[in-house]
Protein backbone atom coordinates (compact mmCIF):
# COMPACT_ATOMS: atom_id res chain seq x y z
CA UNK A 1 0.00 0.00 0.00
CA UNK A 2 1.09 3.51 -0.70
CA UNK A 3 1.57 5.72 2.31
CA UNK A 4 0.94 9.31 1.43
CA UNK A 5 1.25 12.57 3.28
CA UNK A 6 -2.17 13.92 4.11
CA UNK A 7 -3.16 16.96 2.12
CA UNK A 8 -5.16 19.87 3.60
CA UNK A 9 -8.45 18.43 2.53
CA UNK A 10 -8.76 14.75 3.17
CA UNK A 11 -9.67 12.89 0.03
CA UNK A 12 -12.53 11.35 1.98
CA UNK A 13 -14.06 14.77 2.45
CA UNK A 14 -14.22 15.55 -1.23
CA UNK A 15 -17.46 14.43 -2.75
CA UNK A 16 -16.69 11.97 -5.47
CA UNK A 17 -18.15 13.60 -8.60
CA UNK A 18 -19.54 10.21 -9.49
CA UNK A 19 -22.09 10.62 -6.72
CA UNK A 20 -23.39 14.00 -7.66
CA UNK A 21 -23.36 13.14 -11.31
CA UNK A 22 -25.30 9.99 -10.48
CA UNK A 23 -27.68 12.04 -8.36
CA UNK A 24 -28.32 14.49 -11.15
CA UNK A 25 -28.96 11.69 -13.53
CA UNK A 26 -31.31 10.11 -11.03
CA UNK A 27 -33.24 13.30 -10.40
CA UNK A 28 -33.50 13.99 -14.07
CA UNK A 29 -34.85 10.54 -14.71
CA UNK A 30 -37.08 10.42 -11.66
CA UNK A 31 -38.84 13.67 -12.47
CA UNK A 32 -39.65 12.31 -15.86
CA UNK A 33 -40.39 8.77 -14.84
CA UNK A 34 -44.02 9.45 -14.07
CA UNK A 35 -44.47 7.92 -17.44
CA UNK A 36 -43.49 4.29 -17.46
CA UNK A 37 -42.20 3.66 -20.91
CA UNK A 38 -42.80 0.20 -22.23
CA UNK A 39 -39.59 -1.77 -22.39
CA UNK A 40 -39.86 -2.38 -26.10
CA UNK A 41 -36.70 -0.46 -26.80
CA UNK A 42 -35.75 -0.84 -30.40
CA UNK A 43 -32.25 -1.17 -31.78
CA UNK A 44 -32.49 2.41 -32.99
CA UNK A 45 -32.98 3.63 -29.45
CA UNK A 46 -30.04 1.66 -28.20
CA UNK A 47 -27.38 2.76 -30.60
CA UNK A 48 -27.03 6.47 -30.37
CA UNK A 49 -25.68 8.73 -27.74
CA UNK A 50 -26.87 11.53 -25.48
CA UNK A 51 -28.78 14.33 -27.10
CA UNK A 52 -28.63 16.58 -24.09
CA UNK A 53 -25.55 18.77 -23.95
CA UNK A 54 -23.04 17.73 -21.28
CA UNK A 55 -21.15 20.12 -19.00
CA UNK A 56 -19.62 23.26 -20.56
CA UNK A 57 -16.84 22.19 -22.84
CA UNK A 58 -13.22 23.16 -23.05
CA UNK A 59 -12.61 25.67 -25.79
CA UNK A 60 -12.18 23.75 -29.00
CA UNK A 61 -9.25 24.83 -31.07
CA UNK A 62 -8.75 23.98 -34.71
CA UNK A 63 -5.37 22.76 -35.98
CA UNK A 64 -4.30 24.17 -39.37
CA UNK A 65 -2.38 22.42 -42.15
CA UNK A 66 -3.17 18.81 -41.44
CA UNK A 67 -2.34 16.47 -44.30
CA UNK A 68 -4.37 13.38 -45.15
CA UNK A 69 -2.69 9.99 -44.87
CA UNK A 70 -2.96 6.86 -47.00
CA UNK A 71 -2.72 4.89 -43.74
CA UNK A 72 -6.19 6.07 -42.69
CA UNK A 73 -9.18 3.75 -42.73
CA UNK A 74 -12.32 4.83 -44.58
CA UNK A 75 -14.68 3.33 -42.00
CA UNK A 76 -17.34 5.64 -40.53
CA UNK A 77 -16.04 7.76 -37.67
CA UNK A 78 -17.23 7.33 -34.10
CA UNK A 79 -19.15 10.51 -33.14
CA UNK A 80 -17.08 13.26 -31.52
CA UNK A 81 -19.31 13.20 -28.42
CA UNK A 82 -18.59 9.54 -27.80
CA UNK A 83 -14.87 9.84 -28.47
CA UNK A 84 -14.61 12.69 -26.00
CA UNK A 85 -16.99 11.47 -23.29
CA UNK A 86 -16.39 7.73 -23.05
CA UNK A 87 -12.81 7.57 -21.81
CA UNK A 88 -10.68 5.24 -19.79
CA UNK A 89 -8.32 7.64 -18.05
CA UNK A 90 -7.75 6.28 -14.55
CA UNK A 91 -5.61 9.28 -13.62
CA UNK A 92 -8.89 11.16 -13.36
CA UNK A 93 -11.34 8.42 -12.44
CA UNK A 94 -12.10 4.78 -13.18
CA UNK A 95 -15.58 5.75 -14.37
CA UNK A 96 -15.65 6.39 -18.11
CA UNK A 97 -17.78 9.54 -18.14
CA UNK A 98 -15.87 11.32 -15.36
CA UNK A 99 -12.57 12.20 -17.11
CA UNK A 100 -14.37 14.60 -19.48
CA UNK A 101 -15.60 16.55 -16.46
CA UNK A 102 -12.62 16.18 -14.16
CA UNK A 103 -10.03 17.04 -16.81
CA UNK A 104 -11.71 20.27 -17.85
CA UNK A 105 -9.20 22.50 -16.09
CA UNK A 106 -6.17 20.30 -16.61
CA UNK A 107 -3.12 22.48 -17.43
CA UNK A 108 -1.32 21.47 -20.60
CA UNK A 109 0.73 24.68 -20.82
CA UNK A 110 3.59 24.86 -20.10
CA UNK A 111 4.46 21.26 -20.88
CA UNK A 112 7.81 19.59 -21.26
CA UNK A 113 8.96 16.14 -22.18
CA UNK A 114 12.12 14.51 -20.87
CA UNK A 115 14.09 12.41 -23.34
CA UNK A 116 16.28 10.02 -21.37
CA UNK A 117 18.37 6.89 -21.42
CA UNK A 118 20.16 5.40 -24.39
CA UNK A 119 20.13 8.45 -26.68
CA UNK A 120 22.80 10.80 -27.92
CA UNK A 121 20.66 13.89 -27.35
CA UNK A 122 18.95 13.50 -23.97
CA UNK A 123 17.38 16.48 -22.28
CA UNK A 124 14.20 18.14 -21.15
CA UNK A 125 12.44 19.74 -24.11
CA UNK A 126 9.47 22.05 -24.22
CA UNK A 127 6.44 20.67 -26.04
CA UNK A 128 6.96 23.34 -28.72
CA UNK A 129 10.50 22.08 -29.33
CA UNK A 130 9.28 18.51 -29.45
CA UNK A 131 6.61 19.31 -32.05
CA UNK A 132 8.30 21.98 -34.17
CA UNK A 133 9.94 19.93 -36.93
CA UNK A 134 7.03 17.55 -37.49
CA UNK A 135 4.36 18.13 -40.13
CA UNK A 136 0.99 16.96 -38.82
CA UNK A 137 -1.18 14.38 -40.49
CA UNK A 138 -4.64 13.03 -39.94
CA UNK A 139 -4.64 9.31 -39.18
CA UNK A 140 -8.02 7.65 -38.99
CA UNK A 141 -7.47 4.52 -36.94
CA UNK A 142 -9.52 1.82 -35.32
CA UNK A 143 -9.10 1.73 -31.56
CA UNK A 144 -9.89 -1.53 -29.77
CA UNK A 145 -10.24 -1.45 -25.99
CA UNK A 146 -9.29 -4.55 -24.02
CA UNK A 147 -12.78 -4.34 -22.49
CA UNK A 148 -14.42 -5.36 -25.75
CA UNK A 149 -15.51 -2.13 -27.41
CA UNK A 150 -14.00 -0.16 -30.26
CA UNK A 151 -14.07 3.20 -32.02
CA UNK A 152 -12.82 4.80 -35.22
CA UNK A 153 -10.95 7.99 -34.40
CA UNK A 154 -9.45 10.66 -36.66
CA UNK A 155 -6.24 11.46 -34.82
CA UNK A 156 -3.94 14.35 -35.64
CA UNK A 157 -0.29 13.55 -35.09
CA UNK A 158 3.02 12.50 -36.56
CA UNK A 159 5.05 9.27 -36.70
CA UNK A 160 6.81 8.50 -33.44
CA UNK A 161 9.69 7.12 -35.53
CA UNK A 162 10.46 10.60 -36.91
CA UNK A 163 10.82 11.92 -33.38
CA UNK A 164 12.94 8.99 -32.22
CA UNK A 165 15.41 9.48 -35.04
CA UNK A 166 15.95 13.11 -34.02
CA UNK A 167 17.30 12.13 -30.62
CA UNK A 168 19.55 9.37 -32.00
CA UNK A 169 19.08 6.28 -29.87
CA UNK A 170 22.24 4.25 -29.24
CA UNK A 171 22.72 0.61 -30.17
CA UNK A 172 21.67 -0.35 -26.65
CA UNK A 173 18.20 1.14 -27.08
CA UNK A 174 16.01 -1.95 -27.48
CA UNK A 175 12.85 -0.60 -25.91
CA UNK A 176 11.10 2.73 -25.43
CA UNK A 177 9.44 3.50 -22.10
CA UNK A 178 6.78 6.22 -21.80
CA UNK A 179 5.57 7.88 -18.60
CA UNK A 180 2.40 9.88 -17.92
CA UNK A 181 2.40 13.01 -15.79
CA UNK A 182 2.13 12.38 -12.05
CA UNK A 183 0.21 15.24 -10.46
CA UNK A 184 -2.41 14.13 -7.92
CA UNK A 185 -3.47 17.72 -7.39
CA UNK A 186 -4.71 17.92 -10.95
CA UNK A 187 -5.41 14.25 -11.48
CA UNK A 188 -7.72 13.14 -8.66
CA UNK A 189 -7.58 9.48 -9.65
CA UNK A 190 -3.91 9.46 -8.67
CA UNK A 191 -4.82 10.17 -5.04
CA UNK A 192 -5.84 6.55 -4.75
CA UNK A 193 -3.46 3.75 -5.51
CA UNK A 194 -5.76 1.91 -7.93
CA UNK A 195 -2.75 1.51 -10.18
CA UNK A 196 0.87 2.16 -9.44
CA UNK A 197 1.45 5.78 -10.45
CA UNK A 198 2.80 7.21 -12.61
CA UNK A 199 1.43 5.19 -15.52
CA UNK A 200 4.18 3.59 -17.58
CA UNK A 201 3.93 1.98 -20.99
CA UNK A 202 6.49 0.57 -23.36
CA UNK A 203 7.18 -0.62 -26.88
CA UNK A 204 9.91 -2.60 -28.53
CA UNK A 205 12.05 -0.19 -30.59
CA UNK A 206 10.89 -1.71 -33.89
CA UNK A 207 7.26 -1.28 -32.81
CA UNK A 208 7.96 2.31 -31.86
CA UNK A 209 9.60 2.96 -35.23
CA UNK A 210 6.75 1.39 -37.20
CA UNK A 211 5.07 3.95 -39.50
CA UNK A 212 1.64 3.23 -37.99
CA UNK A 213 2.79 4.29 -34.51
CA UNK A 214 2.11 7.96 -33.95
CA UNK A 215 2.23 10.61 -31.30
CA UNK A 216 -1.10 12.45 -31.36
CA UNK A 217 -1.76 16.07 -30.49
CA UNK A 218 -5.32 16.28 -31.74
CA UNK A 219 -8.47 14.58 -32.96
CA UNK A 220 -11.24 15.60 -35.33
CA UNK A 221 -8.93 18.32 -36.67
CA UNK A 222 -8.77 20.01 -33.28
CA UNK A 223 -6.37 20.21 -30.35
CA UNK A 224 -6.57 17.03 -28.26
CA UNK A 225 -9.20 17.35 -25.51
CA UNK A 226 -7.72 16.87 -22.04
CA UNK A 227 -9.68 13.69 -21.36
CA UNK A 228 -8.17 12.13 -24.47
CA UNK A 229 -4.61 12.51 -23.22
CA UNK A 230 -3.60 16.10 -23.96
CA UNK A 231 -1.24 17.51 -24.89
CA UNK A 232 0.70 14.55 -26.24
CA UNK A 233 -0.25 10.89 -26.39
CA UNK A 234 0.78 7.70 -28.07
CA UNK A 235 -1.43 5.85 -30.56
CA UNK A 236 -0.58 2.25 -31.47
CA UNK A 237 -3.61 1.06 -33.43
CA UNK A 238 -2.87 -2.68 -33.47
CA UNK A 239 -2.61 -2.96 -29.69
CA UNK A 240 -5.28 -2.70 -27.00
CA UNK A 241 -6.09 0.88 -26.09
CA UNK A 242 -4.28 0.96 -22.77
CA UNK A 243 -0.92 0.72 -24.58
CA UNK A 244 -1.60 4.13 -26.11
CA UNK A 245 -0.40 6.10 -23.11
CA UNK A 246 -1.73 9.62 -22.47
CA UNK A 247 -0.28 12.96 -21.34
CA UNK A 248 3.33 11.89 -21.83
CA UNK A 249 6.07 13.65 -19.85
CA UNK A 250 8.94 11.22 -20.36
CA UNK A 251 10.30 9.08 -23.17
CA UNK A 252 13.15 6.85 -22.06
CA UNK A 253 15.23 4.53 -24.21
CA UNK A 254 16.24 1.35 -22.43
CA UNK A 255 18.04 -1.92 -22.97
CA UNK A 256 15.66 -4.18 -21.03
CA UNK A 257 11.93 -4.63 -21.53
CA UNK A 258 10.28 -2.04 -19.27
CA UNK A 259 7.80 -2.96 -16.57
CA UNK A 260 4.45 -1.56 -17.68
CA UNK A 261 1.63 -0.47 -15.38
CA UNK A 262 -1.08 -2.97 -16.33
CA UNK A 263 1.35 -5.86 -16.60
CA UNK A 264 2.48 -4.98 -13.09
CA UNK A 265 -1.10 -4.70 -11.80
CA UNK A 266 -2.33 -8.03 -13.20
CA UNK A 267 0.50 -9.94 -14.91
CA UNK A 268 -1.64 -12.89 -15.99
CA UNK A 269 -4.27 -10.63 -17.58
CA UNK A 270 -2.22 -7.93 -19.33
CA UNK A 271 1.04 -8.65 -21.10
CA UNK A 272 3.75 -6.36 -22.40
CA UNK A 273 2.72 -6.87 -26.03
CA UNK A 274 -1.08 -6.68 -25.70
CA UNK A 275 -1.60 -7.00 -29.41
CA UNK A 276 -5.26 -7.20 -30.37
CA UNK A 277 -5.90 -10.91 -30.87
CA UNK A 278 -9.32 -12.58 -31.07
CA UNK A 279 -7.74 -15.98 -30.43
CA UNK A 280 -6.15 -15.12 -27.12
CA UNK A 281 -8.93 -14.44 -24.64
CA UNK A 282 -8.54 -12.27 -21.61
CA UNK A 283 -8.59 -14.73 -18.68
CA UNK A 284 -12.02 -13.42 -17.70
CA UNK A 285 -13.69 -12.62 -21.02
CA UNK A 286 -13.52 -13.44 -24.69
CA UNK A 287 -11.74 -11.14 -27.14
CA UNK A 288 -13.34 -12.76 -30.18
CA UNK A 289 -15.81 -9.95 -30.78
CA UNK A 290 -16.22 -6.29 -30.03
CA UNK A 291 -18.95 -3.70 -29.92
CA UNK A 292 -18.17 -0.76 -32.17
CA UNK A 293 -19.51 2.26 -30.32
CA UNK A 294 -22.68 3.38 -32.10
CA UNK A 295 -23.42 -0.06 -33.55
CA UNK A 296 -26.02 -2.50 -32.34
CA UNK A 297 -24.61 -5.92 -33.23
CA UNK A 298 -21.14 -6.99 -32.19
CA UNK A 299 -18.52 -7.49 -34.87
CA UNK A 300 -15.67 -9.94 -35.11
CA UNK A 301 -12.36 -8.73 -33.74
CA UNK A 302 -9.53 -8.95 -36.26
CA UNK A 303 -6.01 -10.09 -35.49
CA UNK A 304 -3.78 -7.05 -34.86
CA UNK A 305 -6.99 -5.02 -35.03
CA UNK A 306 -7.03 -5.41 -38.81
CA UNK A 307 -3.45 -4.16 -39.27
CA UNK A 308 -1.92 -7.64 -39.74
CA UNK A 309 -0.61 -6.87 -43.25
CA UNK A 310 1.39 -3.94 -41.92
CA UNK A 311 2.60 -5.29 -38.57
CA UNK A 312 2.38 -9.08 -38.73
CA UNK A 313 6.07 -9.41 -39.65
CA UNK A 314 7.10 -7.81 -36.35
CA UNK A 315 5.94 -10.94 -34.56
CA UNK A 316 6.96 -13.63 -37.05
CA UNK A 317 7.81 -16.85 -35.23
CA UNK A 318 6.60 -15.59 -31.88
CA UNK A 319 4.13 -17.59 -29.82
CA UNK A 320 1.38 -14.99 -29.45
CA UNK A 321 -0.26 -16.96 -26.65
CA UNK A 322 2.89 -16.79 -24.61
CA UNK A 323 3.76 -13.21 -25.52
CA UNK A 324 0.24 -11.87 -25.13
CA UNK B 1 -59.11 -3.07 11.22
CA UNK B 2 -60.48 -2.60 7.78
CA UNK B 3 -58.60 0.64 7.48
CA UNK B 4 -55.40 -1.12 8.52
CA UNK B 5 -55.84 -3.76 5.84
CA UNK B 6 -56.49 -1.02 3.34
CA UNK B 7 -53.21 0.62 4.42
CA UNK B 8 -51.25 -2.57 3.87
CA UNK B 9 -52.69 -2.95 0.43
CA UNK B 10 -51.39 0.48 -0.36
CA UNK B 11 -48.00 -0.43 1.08
CA UNK B 12 -47.79 -3.44 -1.18
CA UNK B 13 -48.84 -1.40 -4.17
CA UNK B 14 -46.33 1.29 -3.24
CA UNK B 15 -43.50 -1.23 -2.98
CA UNK B 16 -44.54 -2.76 -6.28
CA UNK B 17 -44.42 0.57 -8.07
CA UNK B 18 -41.12 1.47 -6.39
CA UNK B 19 -39.61 -1.83 -7.53
CA UNK B 20 -40.52 -0.97 -11.11
CA UNK B 21 -38.81 2.42 -10.96
CA UNK B 22 -35.35 1.16 -11.97
CA UNK B 23 -36.86 -0.38 -15.08
CA UNK B 24 -38.83 2.79 -15.77
CA UNK B 25 -35.66 4.86 -15.44
CA UNK B 26 -33.78 2.55 -17.77
CA UNK B 27 -36.58 2.68 -20.34
CA UNK B 28 -36.81 6.45 -20.04
CA UNK B 29 -33.06 6.90 -20.47
CA UNK B 30 -33.10 4.57 -23.45
CA UNK B 31 -35.98 6.50 -25.03
CA UNK B 32 -34.29 9.86 -24.45
CA UNK B 33 -30.90 8.49 -25.52
CA UNK B 34 -29.35 9.07 -22.14
CA UNK B 35 -27.61 5.75 -21.73
CA UNK B 36 -24.27 7.09 -22.92
CA UNK B 37 -21.89 5.92 -25.59
CA UNK B 38 -22.37 2.23 -24.89
CA UNK B 39 -26.08 1.78 -24.09
CA UNK B 40 -26.06 -2.00 -24.14
CA UNK B 41 -23.26 -2.23 -21.58
CA UNK B 42 -25.15 0.31 -19.49
CA UNK B 43 -28.30 -1.82 -19.57
CA UNK B 44 -26.30 -4.92 -18.66
CA UNK B 45 -24.65 -3.12 -15.75
CA UNK B 46 -27.86 -1.59 -14.44
CA UNK B 47 -29.97 -4.76 -14.59
CA UNK B 48 -27.16 -6.70 -12.91
CA UNK B 49 -26.77 -4.12 -10.17
CA UNK B 50 -30.50 -4.08 -9.47
CA UNK B 51 -30.61 -7.86 -9.27
CA UNK B 52 -27.97 -7.76 -6.56
CA UNK B 53 -29.63 -4.84 -4.80
CA UNK B 54 -32.97 -6.65 -4.69
CA UNK B 55 -31.28 -9.78 -3.36
CA UNK B 56 -29.72 -7.75 -0.56
CA UNK B 57 -32.95 -5.89 0.18
CA UNK B 58 -34.81 -9.20 0.36
CA UNK B 59 -32.20 -10.58 2.76
CA UNK B 60 -32.52 -7.45 4.88
CA UNK B 61 -36.25 -8.00 5.50
CA UNK B 62 -35.83 -10.52 8.31
CA UNK B 63 -33.26 -8.54 10.32
CA UNK B 64 -35.23 -5.33 9.73
CA UNK B 65 -38.35 -7.05 11.00
CA UNK B 66 -36.63 -8.31 14.14
CA UNK B 67 -35.03 -4.99 14.93
CA UNK B 68 -38.05 -2.83 14.23
CA UNK B 69 -40.71 -5.21 15.44
CA UNK B 70 -42.60 -4.30 12.30
CA UNK B 71 -43.71 -7.81 11.52
CA UNK B 72 -45.87 -7.00 8.54
CA UNK B 73 -42.70 -6.33 6.57
CA UNK B 74 -42.71 -10.04 5.83
CA UNK B 75 -45.63 -9.40 3.51
CA UNK B 76 -43.45 -7.66 0.96
CA UNK B 77 -40.54 -10.10 1.13
CA UNK B 78 -41.91 -12.41 -1.54
CA UNK B 79 -42.43 -9.49 -3.89
CA UNK B 80 -38.90 -8.21 -3.31
CA UNK B 81 -37.47 -11.65 -3.97
CA UNK B 82 -39.48 -11.97 -7.15
CA UNK B 83 -38.18 -8.61 -8.30
CA UNK B 84 -34.62 -9.89 -7.80
CA UNK B 85 -35.59 -12.72 -10.13
CA UNK B 86 -37.24 -10.27 -12.53
CA UNK B 87 -34.16 -8.04 -12.84
CA UNK B 88 -31.94 -11.12 -12.98
CA UNK B 89 -34.06 -12.30 -15.89
CA UNK B 90 -33.66 -8.95 -17.67
CA UNK B 91 -29.91 -9.16 -17.06
CA UNK B 92 -29.76 -12.64 -18.60
CA UNK B 93 -31.96 -11.60 -21.53
CA UNK B 94 -29.66 -8.62 -22.18
CA UNK B 95 -26.69 -10.96 -22.22
CA UNK B 96 -28.31 -13.66 -24.36
CA UNK B 97 -29.81 -11.21 -26.80
CA UNK B 98 -27.79 -8.00 -26.97
CA UNK B 99 -24.41 -9.50 -26.11
CA UNK B 100 -24.46 -12.98 -27.62
CA UNK B 101 -27.30 -12.58 -30.15
CA UNK B 102 -28.73 -15.98 -29.23
CA UNK B 103 -25.65 -17.90 -30.26
CA UNK B 104 -26.04 -21.05 -28.17
CA UNK B 105 -22.52 -22.14 -29.00
CA UNK B 106 -20.95 -18.89 -27.77
CA UNK B 107 -23.09 -18.85 -24.66
CA UNK B 108 -22.17 -22.41 -23.72
CA UNK B 109 -18.50 -21.67 -24.31
CA UNK B 110 -18.79 -18.57 -22.13
CA UNK B 111 -20.57 -20.40 -19.32
CA UNK B 112 -17.96 -23.15 -19.30
CA UNK B 113 -14.81 -21.11 -19.83
CA UNK B 114 -15.38 -17.90 -17.94
CA UNK B 115 -15.73 -18.31 -14.21
CA UNK B 116 -17.62 -15.04 -13.72
CA UNK B 117 -20.29 -16.16 -16.17
CA UNK B 118 -20.35 -19.67 -14.69
CA UNK B 119 -21.02 -18.20 -11.26
CA UNK B 120 -23.53 -15.62 -12.48
CA UNK B 121 -25.41 -18.07 -14.64
CA UNK B 122 -25.53 -20.71 -11.90
CA UNK B 123 -26.86 -18.15 -9.46
CA UNK B 124 -29.63 -17.19 -11.83
CA UNK B 125 -30.57 -20.81 -12.54
CA UNK B 126 -30.75 -21.44 -8.79
CA UNK B 127 -33.20 -18.55 -8.49
CA UNK B 128 -35.68 -20.31 -10.77
CA UNK B 129 -36.87 -22.98 -8.29
CA UNK B 130 -37.22 -20.29 -5.65
CA UNK B 131 -39.41 -18.18 -7.91
CA UNK B 132 -41.46 -21.22 -8.93
CA UNK B 133 -42.09 -22.24 -5.32
CA UNK B 134 -42.89 -18.75 -4.13
CA UNK B 135 -46.67 -19.13 -4.36
CA UNK B 136 -48.76 -19.85 -1.28
CA UNK B 137 -50.00 -23.14 -2.72
CA UNK B 138 -46.42 -24.28 -3.37
CA UNK B 139 -45.44 -23.42 0.19
CA UNK B 140 -48.30 -25.60 1.39
CA UNK B 141 -47.44 -28.42 -0.97
CA UNK B 142 -43.80 -28.48 0.05
CA UNK B 143 -44.49 -27.96 3.72
CA UNK B 144 -42.94 -25.11 5.67
CA UNK B 145 -39.84 -27.00 6.69
CA UNK B 146 -38.83 -28.19 3.23
CA UNK B 147 -39.80 -24.90 1.71
CA UNK B 148 -37.54 -23.08 4.14
CA UNK B 149 -34.67 -25.47 3.47
CA UNK B 150 -35.01 -24.94 -0.25
CA UNK B 151 -35.17 -21.19 0.10
CA UNK B 152 -31.93 -21.07 2.08
CA UNK B 153 -30.42 -21.39 -1.39
CA UNK B 154 -30.78 -17.64 -1.55
CA UNK B 155 -27.64 -17.31 0.63
CA UNK B 156 -25.63 -19.24 -1.96
CA UNK B 157 -27.21 -17.21 -4.76
CA UNK B 158 -26.35 -13.87 -3.14
CA UNK B 159 -22.75 -14.96 -2.56
CA UNK B 160 -22.65 -16.05 -6.21
CA UNK B 161 -23.97 -12.64 -7.24
CA UNK B 162 -21.27 -10.77 -5.35
CA UNK B 163 -18.51 -13.06 -6.68
CA UNK B 164 -19.86 -12.58 -10.22
CA UNK B 165 -19.68 -8.81 -9.76
CA UNK B 166 -16.22 -8.96 -8.22
CA UNK B 167 -14.84 -11.02 -11.10
CA UNK B 168 -16.37 -8.94 -13.86
CA UNK B 169 -14.91 -5.56 -12.90
CA UNK B 170 -11.67 -4.82 -14.65
CA UNK B 171 -9.72 -3.54 -11.71
CA UNK B 172 -11.54 -1.11 -9.46
CA UNK B 173 -13.14 -3.48 -6.94
CA UNK B 174 -14.48 -0.84 -4.55
CA UNK B 175 -18.14 -1.25 -5.48
CA UNK B 176 -18.32 -5.07 -5.44
CA UNK B 177 -16.53 -5.04 -2.09
CA UNK B 178 -19.16 -2.68 -0.68
CA UNK B 179 -21.91 -5.05 -1.80
CA UNK B 180 -19.89 -7.94 -0.39
CA UNK B 181 -19.64 -6.24 3.00
CA UNK B 182 -23.38 -5.63 3.15
CA UNK B 183 -23.99 -9.28 2.34
CA UNK B 184 -21.43 -10.36 4.95
CA UNK B 185 -23.31 -8.39 7.62
CA UNK B 186 -26.63 -9.91 6.57
CA UNK B 187 -25.20 -13.42 6.64
CA UNK B 188 -23.34 -12.88 9.91
CA UNK B 189 -26.63 -11.87 11.49
CA UNK B 190 -28.13 -15.22 10.49
CA UNK B 191 -25.11 -17.16 11.61
CA UNK B 192 -25.31 -15.49 14.98
CA UNK B 193 -29.02 -16.19 15.33
CA UNK B 194 -28.49 -19.79 14.32
CA UNK B 195 -25.54 -20.44 16.59
CA UNK B 196 -26.46 -18.48 19.71
CA UNK B 197 -29.13 -20.85 21.12
CA UNK B 198 -26.95 -23.81 20.17
CA UNK B 199 -23.98 -22.33 21.94
CA UNK B 200 -26.08 -21.65 25.02
CA UNK B 201 -27.43 -25.17 24.94
CA UNK B 202 -23.97 -26.61 24.52
CA UNK B 203 -22.65 -24.54 27.38
CA UNK B 204 -25.54 -25.61 29.62
CA UNK B 205 -24.96 -29.27 28.79
CA UNK B 206 -21.26 -28.88 29.45
CA UNK B 207 -21.91 -27.31 32.85
CA UNK B 208 -24.36 -30.05 33.73
CA UNK B 209 -21.86 -32.71 32.75
CA UNK B 210 -19.15 -30.97 34.74
CA UNK B 211 -21.44 -30.76 37.77
CA UNK B 212 -22.34 -34.46 37.50
CA UNK B 213 -18.74 -35.59 37.21
CA UNK B 214 -17.88 -33.75 40.40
Amino acid sequence: MLIKKASDIKSSEITDPKWYVERRRFLKAASAAAVVVAAGATPVLLTSTSETAPEPEQTRQKIENVAKSPLSTDEPLTPYEDVTNYNNFYEFDTDKYSPAKLAKNFRTKPWSVAIEGEVLKPGVYTLEDILKPHPLEERIYRLRCVEGWSMVIPWVGFPLGDLIKRFEPTSKANFVEFTTLYDPEQMPGQRRSVLKWPYVEGLRLDEALHPLTILAVGLYGEVLPNQNGAPLRLVVPWKYGFKSIKSIVKIRFVEQQPMTTWALAAPHEYGFYSNVNPDVPHPRWSQARERRIGEFAKRKTLIFNGYADQVGHLYAGMDLRKFF
Amino acid sequence: MRQLLWGWKWLKLGVFVACLMPLAMLAWNAATKNLGANPIDEITDQTGLWTLRFLLITLAVTPARRFSGWNRLIQVRRMLGLFAFFYGGLHVVTYVWLDQFFSVEDILADVVERPFITVGFTSFVLLIPLAVTSTTSMIKRLGGKWWQRLHRLVYVIAIGGVVHFLWVVKFDTRLPLIYGSVLAVLLAYRLWFWSEPRLKLGLALFRKAAAVSK
